[in-house]
C-alpha cells in the first residue's frame, strides 16, 4: 500500500498482481479494456444507483424527509425491522446449529442435508411465498385449521416471516460450513480431553473462531431479509400499515405515481444497501483469512 | 457441493452411524432437521402435493395456454440472453480487476456486489425511472427508436443488472490463482500475446464462466421484483412467468400458479444439478 492509512472501501488484494509489460498487454489494450469493463459496470451499476437518489430528492431535501414523515411509512420500516429481528436470529441459530452438526460429525446423507440447505436459493422468490400460500392460505393445507384456531398467517405477520425466513435460509449455514470445515476440530477436541462442558466448548473456542464469519453470514441474511421483495409480496396482502413492508411501501408509492416518496424511500433502503457493500468489504478485507472466500456468492 | 472430509476419531462404538467426539450432536442434527423441514421441505412438499391435484392432462393443457407459454418464453429467454452477456462482460470484468492496477479499483471491485445488496425493487424502480422516455438513458436512446422500458429489451437489462456478480465472482478468484509461470511459459515458446491469452489463459476460465452464467441464469427465471418495474407487462408479451404465478394466485387460481411454479422449480433443480456436475468435472480435469 502506497498510503499507511486505509479505507475500508480500497483493500489491499496482494494477490492480485499487475502484470509488468513483457507479457502482459500493451499498455493501450490494457487502458481500452479498463475502459469498457468501468463503462459497462458505470452504465448498469453507478447510474441506477445515482438514480435513486437523485429521484428521490428531486423535490429536495423538505419533500425527501416527507416521504418517512406518513404513518405507513413508518409502520412500513417498523414492520420490516420486526421481520428482520425475528428471521435473522433464527436463521443464526438454524446455521450454527447446521454447521456444527455437519463439520463436527459424520454421518449418513451428510451431503445430501448441505445440498438441502442451499435449496431455497435455487427457487424464485415468488415461489417462495406461493408455498406458504398453499400451506396456509385459505384453502391451504393447514390454513382452515389455524384459523378456526384464531390464527392468520398469510397476509398477516407470521407469513411474511416465514417467507423472510426461507429466502434467507441459507446464508448463515453456507458463511459457516466451510469455515468450520477448514479449522476442523482440534481445538474443541483439545477443550473436550481439558475437561470443558459442550457449552463452554462452544461460546469459548467455537464461536470466537467463527465470529468474523458469522456476522459476514449475519450482515448478508440482514440485507436479504429487509429488502425482500417478491417472497413478501406473495404472503403480505398489501394491507397498508399493517402487512407492508418497505420494499412493499415503495411498490406501492411508485404505483400510485408518487415517485418522489417512492424514491425516498428507496434511497433509505439503498443507503443499507451500501453499508451492507462497505461493512461486507471491510469484513473480507481485515478477516478475509477467517471467512469462506470460496462461498462467496 | 461442498467436499466434506471428516475430522479424525471415531471413538463410538463401530456400529453407530454417528461419528465425532464432540458433544451436541442430538440437539444440533435435531434443530437442524426440525426448522430444515419445518421452513424448506415442508412448503415444498405442499407444492408438490397441490401440483399432484393438476394431473398430467391438466398440465399439458396449462402449459399449452398461450400466456402461460409466453411467459415462460420470455422468463427462460430473457434469463438466457442476460446469462450470455453477463457472460462475456463479467470475464471482461474479472479479468480487469485481478490483472489490472487503475484508480478506483478496490472501489470497482466492491460495487460488483451492488445487485446483490440493493433490493430487487429499488433496482426495479430505478431502472424504469432511467429508461422511461424521459429517463437519463431512455431520453438517449428515443430518438434512436429503441425502446427499452415497457419492452422485451427491459426485461434483459434488469436481469443482466441482477446477474452481474455471478459471473465475476465465479472467475475472479480462478484468475487471480493463475500462475504466471505459465504465460511466462507459452510467451518464452514464442506465443503471441494473443494466442497465449486464448489458448493458454482464457480455457480453464470456461468451467468458472459456465458455472456463473448457469448461477446467472437460473437467478433470472425466478427473477422478480426488478423486473415488474420495467416490463410493463402486458400478458403475452411482457409478462414474466413469476408474475403469471403471482395474477394466478390473485384470482385464487392455485393450481395454475403451482403448475408454473413446478415448470420453474424443475429447471433451476436441473441447473442446480448441472452446476454441481460442472464443479465435480471441473475439479477432476484442472
Amino acid at each position: 500500500m502506497a498510503t499507511g492509512e486505509t479505507f475500508p472501501l480500497d483493500p489491499p488484494r496482494p494477490r492480485a498482481l499487475p502484470v509488468p509489460p513483457p507479457i502482459g498487454e500493451t499498455a493501450m489494450a490494457r487502458r481500452l479494456l479498463v475502459a469498457a469493463a468501468v463503462l459497462f459496470l458505470a452504465l448498469i451499476l453507478a447510474l441506477p444507483l445515482a438514480g435513486v437518489f437523485t429521484e428521490g430528492l428531486r423535490k429536495g431535501w423538505g419533500a425527501w424527509l416527507a416521504a418517512f414523515a406518513d404513518p405507513d411509512a413508518r409502520a412500513a420500516i417498523r414492520l420490516t425491522l420486526l421481520v428482520a429481528a425475528i428471521s435473522v436470529p433464527a436463521n443464526l441459530v438454524f446455521g450454527v446449529a447446521a454447521a456444527w452438526a455437519i463439520t463436527r460429525f459424520s454421518f449418513p446423507g451428510r451431503n445430501l442435508l448441505v445440498t438441502l440447505i442451499d435449496l431455497p436459493f435455487s427457487v424464485s422468490p415468488v415461489v417462495s411465498g406461493l408455498v406458504f400460500v398453499l400451506l396456509f392460505g385459505a384453502n391451504g393445507l393447514v390454513g382452515p385449521f389455524l384459523k378456526a384456531q384464531g390464527i392468520q398467517v398469510i397476509f398477516a405477520v407470521p407469513g411474511l416471516v416465514l417467507a423472510t425466513i426461507f429466502v434467507t435460509f441459507p446464508f448463515v449455514a453456507r458463511e459457516l460450513i466451510p469455515i468450520m470445515q477448514a479449522q476442523g476440530a482440534a481445538d474443541e477436541e483439545a477443550a473436550l480431553t481439558l475437561g470443558a462442558s459442550g457449552w463452554t466448548i462452544f461460546t469459548r473456542v467455537t464461536l470466537p473462531n467463527i465470529k468474523w464469519g458469522l456476522l459476514y453470514g449475519v450482515l448478508l441474511c440482514n440485507a436479504r431479509a429487509m429488502g425482500e421483495f417478491g417472497a413478501v409480496s406473495v404472503v403480505s396482502g398489501h394491507i397498508r400499515g399493517l402487512t407492508n413492508t418497505v420494499p412493499l411501501q415503495v411498490e406501492i408509492l411508485y404505483n400510485e405515481y408518487d415517485f418522489v416518496g417512492a424514491f425516498a424511500i428507496a434511497s433509505a433502503l439503498a443507503v443499507l444497501a451500501l453499508v451492507t457493500l462497505v461493512l461486507k468489504t471491510f469484513l473480507e478485507w481485515r478477516y478475509g483469512d477467517e471467512l469462506a472466500r470460496s462461498a462467496r456468492h | 457441493m461442498t467436499d466434506l472430509t471428516m475430522s479424525p476419531a471415531p471413538a463410538r462404538p463401530a456400529r453407530s452411524l454417528v461419528t465425532g467426539v464432540l458433544p451436541g450432536f442430538g440437539l444440533a442434527f435435531g434443530w437442524t432437521l426440525v426448522w430444515l423441514s419445518f421452513i424448506v421441505l415442508l412448503p415444498l412438499a405442499a407444492l408438490a402435493w397441490k401440483a399432484s391435484g393438476l394431473g398430467i392432462d391438466g398440465f399439458v393443457a396449462l402449459l399449452a395456454s398461450p400466456r402461460v407459454r409466453a411467459a415462460l418464453e420470455l422468463s427462460f429467454g430473457a434469463a438466457l440472453i442476460a446469462a450470455l452477456i453477463n457472460a462475456v462482460f463479467g470475464v471482461l470484468v474479472a479479468w480487469v480487476l485481478t490483472r489490472y492496477r487503475f484508480p478506483g479499483r478496490s472501489l470497482v471491485d466492491a460495487a460488483v456486489d451492488l445487485p446483490f445488496a440493493l433490493p430487487t425493487a429499488v433496482a426495479g424502480i430505478t431502472l424504469a425511472a432511467l429508461f422511461a422516455r424521459n429517463g437519463w438513458l431512455g431520453g438517449l436512446l428515443a430518438p434512436l427508436g429503441i425502446e427499452v422500458a415497457y419492452s422485451r429489451a427491459g426485461v434483459v437489462v434488469a436481469l443482466v443488472f441482477v446477474g452481474l456478480p455471478f459471473v465475476v465472482r465465479t472467475v475472479q478468484p480462478l484468475l487471480a490463482d493463475f500462475d504466471r509461470e505459465v504465460e511466462e511459459a507459452a510467451a518464452t515458446l514464442g506465443a503471441s500475446r494473443a494466442a497465449t491469452v486464448f489458448r493458454v489463459l482464457l480455457p480453464p476460465l470456461v468451467p468458472a464462466a459456465l458455472t456463473g452464467f448457469t448461477l446467472a441464469f437460473a437467478r433470472g427465471v425466478g427473477e422478480y421484483g426488478s423486473i415488474v418495474f420495467i416490463a410493463g407487462n402486458m400478458p403475452g408479451v411482457t409478462e414474466i412467468a413469476p408474475l403469471l404465478v403471482v395474477i394466478k394466485l390473485e384470482e385464487f387460481d392455485y393450481v395454475g400458479a403451482t403448475g408454473i411454479a413446478v415448470v420453474m422449480l424443475a429447471v433451476s433443480f436441473a441447473l442446480l444439478f448441472a452446476i454441481n456436475a460442472l464443479q465435480h468435472w471441473t475439479e477432476k480435469r484442472w
